[in-house]
């Protein structure tokens, strides 16, 4: 496929998405079919046969429409409306433009859940259909990879990223522009770009409705890489619980390349990329980058010391660009749109916007994009309507077990990395876990200490035996039998694995616990025999 | 060959380009603390008791993989890590089953040596007394895993220098442990080659050679140093 075969490709799409008067929107992302959206989507589908609709009305299975706690979720196109907890015997109703019986369910679209996001990494998510490329190039996909292509030198684009000021959505936040300047400038022939998809936070699924929702968003944002560093391959490690995210994968990589958006000659261009999946066997260590290069190899997941870093050895020993799920979605948009764009949202040093995944005890819960420099407050009490019942938050957890908790005096802590890190937590890969005054700040501790105890891939002493001390110690506390000497003793192991553990599991092990312990530390002492 | 100049510990060394900065004091007489670093077998980093701290970088660096650079400095031995060091030695002998009174490698065990050079009289973490397999199904040598410390020099010498790879690592965390042939008995694997080099390269008493008394169970690893000058010169070929 050519540039101008894409443009008809995608003309003649959206063409056909015009001929019919109405088009039904059904979540069929992992959050949606657990409660039955397929049957929705089914019952749809033959309620539109039954009544000879078939010219007038399709039914389109789409990614996460966002309100995940509601679903099955279904929109429709026409007027926008939005319906939540739809079960197969709406379908009839739902064909009818007043749906009576469904007005209670019809969600407010100018609610601050909905209204109060900004979308670029989810705005495909829930509009076009993840199981057809020609939805995506309707909604225009591979534009960007094609103007790259056409128009740009690898590193024109590798400056436009860097200007655009995106950092690494995994976490940690660094410069994705000057990683891919590092893996660029690498010599050699054979590099690659690796998406790191194992996400494993507890209560975090952004990635993972990425994938299901706009998979060939993130295959663009790999192919956009490859060229820019000079890789002709990728790989893109998914954990093995997300079933749905890798076979929606499998699905887009055999589109693109049927249509020529990859493989040997991209767009008929002399660009050659390649991307392959590989499956996680179920260890959250492997999310680390060293020890997912290690997997991706077939070698055990367990992190190698760095540096080394993978710019300059990492998969094979060939110079990797690894990048997170969310980082590359924001790829396209960057070159469409521009780095000026991009750079005029969120705050001075964290651009774009960020993905939460807002779980707990929240009203609301379910995926919201907002512009980086938003208040968490604003994503807390606002958009997820504040505790379900009315109660009162007592604490939030942002990183998952490498985070911290941010108690509710903090709340107004802007999202950004450097913000959230100085009050003891993490921006992450996008967890948010709302934790209301029934919640025991001893037990999030010792949650988390044993989640990284039975993570911990046991190749480093720090981390393999440190976390199993440490679980026991927040043993003795829940139980309420510890002694000064046992939180002496905690806080001496957490000094030891941040400072000597061998990867960033075994060094951020200790956080949500600190943390806790920073801002609870009255729950910690009532806890201890007196 | 670039030689790099650095100081360790306030001494001005050199070594190649490519040292680590442990062999670098090594050569120097600078005796960083180690378990899983041995001599012609590739590093690992994860006993992490050789690590050092080196200005400018804001981390701790495990000497073992830490390539020596220009005018780098140094320090090996500082109250942090002689803390930090001690502690991990605690975690170590709380995490298996290590009762030197009744271990063939009483007197000659790295743990013991280090444990007493660091100056661990007592542990303060709990004790965790695991339950852990021995395997006498080999029949000449013996693996104990209570007194195993998954340093890895095992899997790394039969891989690496024999040619074998007979063990490896199961498991993960607490429950990491090491097998043989996926896991079947030592004396059923059908690769083991009865070399014995596993078991001395040992830093405890985890490998051993059955029959022995604690006087006798002394390890030598001089092989090591002759098959990999020979390897790497080419001195043979197959």
């Amino acid at each position: 496929m050519n540039p101008d075969e894409l443009h008809e490709k995608a003309q003649k799409e959206t063409e056909r998405q015009h001929t019919f008067r109405e088009r039904l929107h059904c979540c069929t992302a992992a959050g949606c079919q657990s409660c039955g959206g397929e049957a929705v989507k089914k019952a749809l589908g033959e309620a539109v046969k039954d009544g000879h609709l078939e010219q007038e009305v399709e039914v389109v299975g789409t990614g996460c429409l966002g309100l995940c706690s509601q679903g099955p979720l279904v929109r429709r196109q026409s007027d926008g409306a939005l319906f939540s907890q739809v079960t197969p015997g709406d379908a009839s109703p739902l064909l009818q433009a007043d749906a009576p019986s469904l007005q209670s369910r019809r969600l407010d679209p100018t609610h601050p859940f909905f209204a109060d996001q900004l979308r670029i990494v989810l705005e495909n998510a829930g509009r076009v259909d993840p199981e057809r490329v020609e939805s995506y190039l309707a909604a225009g996909g591979y534009a960007a990879l094609a103007v790259a292509l056409a128009t740009l030198k690898p590193g024109d684009v590798v400056a436009e990223v860097t200007a655009a000021g995106l950092r690494g959505r995994g976490g940690a936040g660094y410069p994705t522009g000057v990683k891919w300047q590092l893996v660029a400038k690498q010599p050699g022939d054979t590099k690659y770009v690796v998406c790191n998809a194992d996400e494993g936070d507890p209560g975090a699924f952004m990635d993972r409705s990425v994938l299901e929702g706009d998979p060939h968003r993130v295959l663009e944002g790999m192919a956009i890489a490859g060229y820019a560093v000079g890789a002709n391959h990728g790989y893109l490690y998914v954990r093995g619980e997300y079933a749905l995210a890798i076979s929606r994968l499998q699905t887009a990589i055999k589109q693109a390349e049927k249509e020529g958006l990859l493989g040997a000659r991209v767009l008929d261009t002399s660009f050659r990329f390649q991307v392959e999946i590989r499956i996680g066997a179920g260890a959250f260590v492997c999310g680390e980058e060293t020890a997912l290069l290690n997997s991706i190899e077939g070698r055990r997941g367990e992190p190698r010391p760095r540096p080394p870093y993978p710019p300059e050895k990492g998969l094979w020993d060939k110079p990797t660009l690894i990048n997170n799920v969310e980082t590359f979605a924001n790829i396209a948009p960057i070159i469409t749109r521009g780095s000026a764009w991009f750079s005029s949202i969120g705050t001075a040093r964290s651009k774009g916007t960020k993905v939460f995944a807002v779980a707990g005890k929240t009203a609301l819960t379910g995926l919201v994009e907002v512009p980086m420099g938003t208040p968490v407050r604003t994503i807390v009490s606002r958009m997820a309507g504040g505790i379900a019942g009315g109660g009162k938050v007592k604490a939030i957890q942002t990183g998952g077990p490498s985070g911290g908790c941010i108690p509710e005096r903090l709340l107004d802590v802007p999202v950004d990395y450097e913000s959230l890190t100085a009050v003891g937590s993490m921006m992450g890969s996008g967890g948010l876990i709302v934790m209301d005054e029934s919640t025991s700040m001893v037990d999030v501790a010792r949650y988390f200490m044993e989640f990284c105890k039975d993570e911990s891939c046991g190749k480093c002493v720090p981390c393999r035996t440190g976390t199993v001390q440490m679980h026991a110690l927040l043993l003795k506390f829940t139980a309420g039998e510890a002694t000064q000497a046992d939180l002496d003793l905690l806080r001496e192991l957490a000094e030891l694995l941040r400072a000597t553990s061998l990867c960033g599991l075994g060094q951020s092990a200790p956080n949500p616990m600190m943390t806790a312990l920073t801002y609870f530390p009255n729950e910690f002492a009532a806890r201890m025999k007196p | 060959m670039s030689v790099k100049t650095l100081t360790i510990d306030g001494k001005m060394v050199t070594g190649v380009a490519g040292d680590s900065v442990f062999t670098v004091a090594h050569h120097a007489d600078i005796d960083i603390p180690r378990l899983c670093h041995l001599g012609g077998l590739p590093d690992v980093g994860a006993c992490r008791m050789c690590l050092v701290e080196v200005e400018g970088r804001p981390r701790l660096q495990a000497a073992c993989m830490t390539e020596v650079t220009e005018g780098m400095v140094v320090r090996t031995d500082t109250e942090v890590l002689r803390k930090h060091r001690k502690l991990l030695m605690e975690l170590l002998l709380a995490e298996g089953n290590h009762v030197c009174a009744v271990c063939v490698s009483n007197g000659h065990c790295e743990l013991q040596d280090l444990a007493a050079r660091l100056g661990v009289e007592h542990v303060r973490v709990a004790y965790q007394h695991p339950r852990r397999a021995v395997d006498l199904s080999h029949p000449r040598f013996g693996l104990d895993l209570n007194r195993c410390i998954a340093c890895t020099r095992c899997v790394r010498t039969c891989d690496e220098v024999e040619g074998a790879h007979v063990w490896d690592m199961a498991g993960r965390g607490h429950t990491l442990h090491l097998v043989a042939d996926l896991g079947e008995p030592w004396g059923a694997s059908e690769n083991c080659t009865q070399c014995g080099k596993c078991v001395q390269v040992c830093p405890t008493g985890a490998l051993f050679t059955k029959g022995l008394g604690v006087g006798e169970m002394q390890k030598d690893r001089s092989f090591l140093k002759y098959i990999v000058y020979g390897r790497e010169r080419h001195q043979w070929s197959r």
